[in-house]
C-alpha cells in the first residue's frame, strides 16, 4: 500500500499555544484512519491544515503528494470533507444543495444532476430529494454531507465528528455507510470523533491525539499489546460460598499474578493470559456456586482513558 | 406546409441550445452569484424591501406629477414654465407637499436596502455552517465575497434601472413631453449615483457581517452609522457652525467664506450629504455652485442651466468620493475576510 497523506512534523502555533506539536503521520492508500482525542485536542485543526484551510506554522504536508500550502485548490478538488458543524442553505432543497457544490466542483448540470441522484438514493434520501434541507434531521443532514463529500468524487474523504449529535441508530448507519464507501469505491478515509466505540468498529488503525501531540498510533490490537503488555487480563467473578480455600486454590493457577478478595462474595483476579475458563473450572469443582464471571476487555475506551488518566491512576480507574 | 419544418427547426435549435447550455459547466463564479441572487429575490426581507420601493416610486411620481400639473396651471399666466427645459427631471425631484420627492426617499430607503441586501452576507454563513463546507469546495476564498457583493449589485442595478426607466416612461405617458438627450444623460447618470450610493451601505454592512458574528449586531451598527450620518451629524456640524461662524469675530469675508466652506466640507464627510448635493447638481440643472459665492464671483454670470458635463465637474468630486469610501469599506472586508480564521468557534 502506498502512502496517500504524509504529514511530517507538523507544527501549528497559536500565539504561545501550540495547537498541533510536531505531529508525523502517514495514511495508507485505502484505509479508514481514526483520529481521536478529546475536543481541543488539535484534530480539527490538523484537518484543516490538510486541506490548506489553515496555514501550519512549520512542517509540511503531502496530500496525494500535492502540498496544501502551496496549491490548496487541487487538494479540496481531490478531498471531500465533511465539517463537524455542516449546515445546509435551509431554503434550497437536498438535490438543489447538492447541485450548487456540483457546480462549484466544476460538474456539467447534467452530470451533476445525474450524480445527485445517484448518490441521495445511496444515503437514502431520494424521497427527501424535493425537500427544503430546513425541515431535515439532523441524521438526514450528515447523510445529506457524505452525499455532498462524494459529488466531487474524491479519493480522500475526510470527516470531522462525523456521528456528532446523532441517535445510535443514525450512528450505526452512518458508520455502515462510511465502511462501505471504503470497501466498494476504495476511498481512503480520515475520521474524527471522541466517540471510541463508534470508530472502533470501523477504523483499520486509530492515532490518539491529546494536547497537539499524536501519543500512539496503530490497530486495536497494535494498541492493546503495546499499551497493555505487562499488564495482566483481569477476571472478575461472584461466587458462594467464597473463602480463603478457594482463592488460594485459584492462586496456584499457571498466570494468576495476583488474586483480590473485593467483597464477601467477589474476587478481582489479575492473570498475565486470558484464565477466564480456568477460573470457572476451578470454582465449580470445589463445589461453590458461580454466579458472574466477567473477562475485562480492553477496548479503546481504556486506551483512551489511559492516555487521558495518566499512567498512575490507571490501577483504580481501569479495575473501578 | 412550410412552416412546420420551420418550426421543427427551431425547436431543434432550442433543445440543441439547452442542451450544450447543460452539458457545460458553469464557472463556479458564475454558479455562486446565480446562488446568491436567486437567494436575494426569494428572500422576505427583500422582497418586502422592494415593494416598499415600488409604491414609494409610485407615490412619489404621483405626488411629482400632481406637483407638476399645479406648476403649469399656475405659471400658464406667466407662461414661464414651458420656457424651462429639464421638465423630466423635475418627475424626480418635484413634490406637492405632501409626500417627498422620488429623490427623497432614494436617500432615506436606498441605505436601508444596501443594509438589507449585506448585513448577514457572511455570518450567516458562519452561523449555519455552510462557510467551512463552501471553503472545503475547490473554489479561491474571496470568490465568496465577491460573489455576494456582485450579486447584491445586481438587484440593485436591476432595482435601480427599473425604477428610473419607469418613472421616465410613465412620466413621458403622461405629461407628452419628449425628453431631450440631456435629460436622458442626465438621468442615467443618477441613477449611477444611487447605485454608488447603495453599494456604499452594502458594504458598510458586509463589512460588519465580517467583522460581528451575530447578524442582529451587524444590522443595527450599521442602521446606527446609517441613522448617525442622516440625522446626528449634521446637527453636529450646525452646533460646531453655530460657535466658530460668528459674522461679528470675523476679520474680514475671506475669512469668513473660508469658514463657511470648512463647515461645508465637514458636511460632505457625511456620504449622505455627498449623494444630496450630488443628485441636487444632477437632476437640477439651475444649480451653479456648491460653495459660498461672492458677488464678484457672480458679477457677469448669466442665469441659465448649466451643461451636464459642467454639472458633472461640478459634483465629480463627489462621486470620487463616494466610490472610493465605497471600496474602502469593500477593501477592509475583504482584507478582514480574507484573514479570518476559518472556524466559528
Amino acid at each position: 500500500m502506498a502512502a496517500i497523506i504524509e504529514i511530517n512534523e507538523l507544527t501549528k502555533m497559536y500565539g504561545e499555544q501550540k495547537a498541533v506539536d510536531q505531529l508525523t503521520l502517514t495514511i495508507e492508500k485505502g484505509e479508514v484512519f481514526g483520529l481521536l482525542g478529546p475536543n481541543g485536542a488539535g484534530k480539527s485543526t490538523t484537518i484543516l491544515m490538510l486541506l490548506g484551510l489553515i496555514e501550519p506554522t512549520s512542517g509540511t504536508i503531502r496530500v496525494n503528494g500535492i502540498d496544501p500550502v502551496r496549491n490548496p485548490l487541487e487538494v479540496k478538488r481531490q478531498v471531500g470533507y465533511l465539517p463537524d458543524n455542516l449546515g445546509f442553505y435551509p431554503q434550497m432543497t437536498g438535490l438543489d444543495n447538492l447541485l450548487y457544490i456540483g457546480s462549484l466542483n466544476g460538474l456539467s448540470q447534467t452530470k451533476a444532476k445525474k450524480l445527485a441522484y445517484e448518490l441521495l438514493e445511496q444515503v437514502g434520501l431520494s424521497e427527501a430529494a424535493h425537500k427544503k434541507t430546513g425541515t431535515y434531521s439532523r441524521g438526514m443532514k450528515q447523510r445529506l454531507g457524505i452525499a455532498e463529500v462524494l459529488m466531487k468524487e474524491p479519493e480522500i474523504i475526510i470527516l470531522d465528528e462525523p456521528t456528532l449529535g446523532l441517535d445510535p441508530e443514525g450512528v450505526r448507519d452512518l458508520l455502515k455507510l462510511i465502511r462501505r464507501l471504503n470497501e466498494e469505491r476504495k476511498m481512503t478515509i480520515l475520521l474524527s470523533s471522541h466517540q471510541l466505540h463508534q470508530v472502533q468498529q470501523i477504523c483499520d488503525r486509530v492515532g490518539i491525539f491529546v494536547k497537539g501531540r499524536l501519543i500512539a498510533k496503530g490497530n486495536l490490537s497494535e494498541l492493546v499489546r503495546q499499551l497493555f503488555a505487562n499488564e495482566p487480563h483481569i477476571v472478575e467473578a461472584k461466587t458462594s460460598p467464597l473463602d480463603d480455600a478457594l482463592l488460594k486454590e485459584i492462586e496456584t493457577i499457571k498466570g494468576v499474578v495476583h488474586i483480590e478478595k473485593v467483597s464477601t462474595e467477589s474476587f478481582i483476579c489479575y492473570c498475565e493470559i486470558d484464565l477466564s475458563a480456568e477460573i470457572a473450572e476451578k470454582i465449580v469443582s470445589s463445589g461453590a456456586k458461580l454466579y458472574m464471571l466477567n473477562r475485562k476487555d480492553f477496548g479503546l475506551d481504556e486506551i483512551y482513558h489511559r492516555y487521558f488518566e495518566g499512567r498512575e491512576t490507571d490501577e483504580t480507574t481501569t479495575v473501578r | 406546409m412550410k412552416r412546420r419544418p420551420f418550426a421543427k427547426q427551431l425547436k431543434t435549435f432550442i433543445l440543441k441550445t439547452r442542451r450544450s447550455k447543460n452539458a457545460a459547466p458553469t464557472s463556479p463564479f458564475y454558479a455562486m452569484v446565480q446562488k446568491e441572487f436567486t437567494d436575494y429575490i426569494r428572500s422576505w426581507r427583500i422582497i418586502i424591501l422592494l415593494s416598499l420601493i415600488l409604491l414609494t416610486t409610485g407615490a412619489s411620481l404621483y405626488a411629482s406629477i400632481s406637483a407638476l400639473h399645479d406648476l403649469a396651471t399656475d405659471e400658464e399666466n406667466n407662461g414661464e414654465l414651458f420656457d424651462q427645459a429639464y421638465l423630466l427631471l423635475k418627475l424626480f425631484t418635484l413634490s406637492d407637499g405632501t409626500l417627498p420627492s422620488f429623490v427623497a426617499f432614494v436617500t432615506f430607503l436606498g441605505p436601508l436596502l444596501g443594509i438589507a441586501l449585506g448585513f448577514d452576507a457572511i455570518n450567516a454563513e458562519q452561523n449555519r455552517g455552510t462557510l467551512t463546507r463552501l471553503l472545503a469546495q475547490p473554489i479561491p476564498r474571496d470568490y465568496v465575497i465577491n460573489a455576494k457583493f456582485v450579486a447584491a449589485l445586481f438587484v440593485n442595478v436591476l432595482l435601480f434601472f427599473t425604477l428610473g426607466l419607469s418613472v421616465m416612461g410613465l412620466g413621458i405617458l403622461i405629461t407628452g413631453i419628449p425628453p431631450t438627450f440631456e435629460e436622458v444623460l442626465r438621468i442615467f447618470a443618477f441613477l449611477f449615483l444611487c447605485i454608488v450610493y447603495i453599494a456604499f451601505w452594502l458594504n458598510v454592512s458586509i463589512l460588519f457581517s465580517v467583522r460581528f458574528k451575530q447578524a442582529t449586531t451587524s444590522a443595527i451598527s450599521a442602521l446606527a452609522i446609517w441613522l448617525f450620518f442622516s440625522l446626528f451629524y449634521q446637527i453636529i456640524v450646525n452646533v460646531i457652525a453655530k460657535n466658530i461662524i460668528k459674522p461679528e469675530s470675523a476679520a474680514s469675508s475671506e475669512e469668513w467664506i473660508g469658514k463657511q466652506e470648512m463647515i461645508l466640507n465637514m458636511m460632505r464627510l457625511s456620504p449622505n450629504y455627498l449623494f444630496t448635493e450630488s443628485t441636487t447638481t444632477l437632476l437640477s440643472p439651475s444649480v451653479r455652485s456648491l460653495g459660498p459665492l461672492t458677488m464678484e464671483q457672480t458679477a457677469g454670470a448669466i442665469v441659465t442651466p448649466l451643461p451636464l458635463n459642467q454639472s458633472l465637474l461640478l459634483i465629480w468630486p463627489h462621486i470620487t468620493g463616494l466610490i472610493a469610501a465605497t471600496s474602502i469599506c469593500f477593501a477592509i472586508a475583504y482584507i478582514w475576510f480574507m484573514r479570518q480564521d476559518i472556524r466559528t468557534n
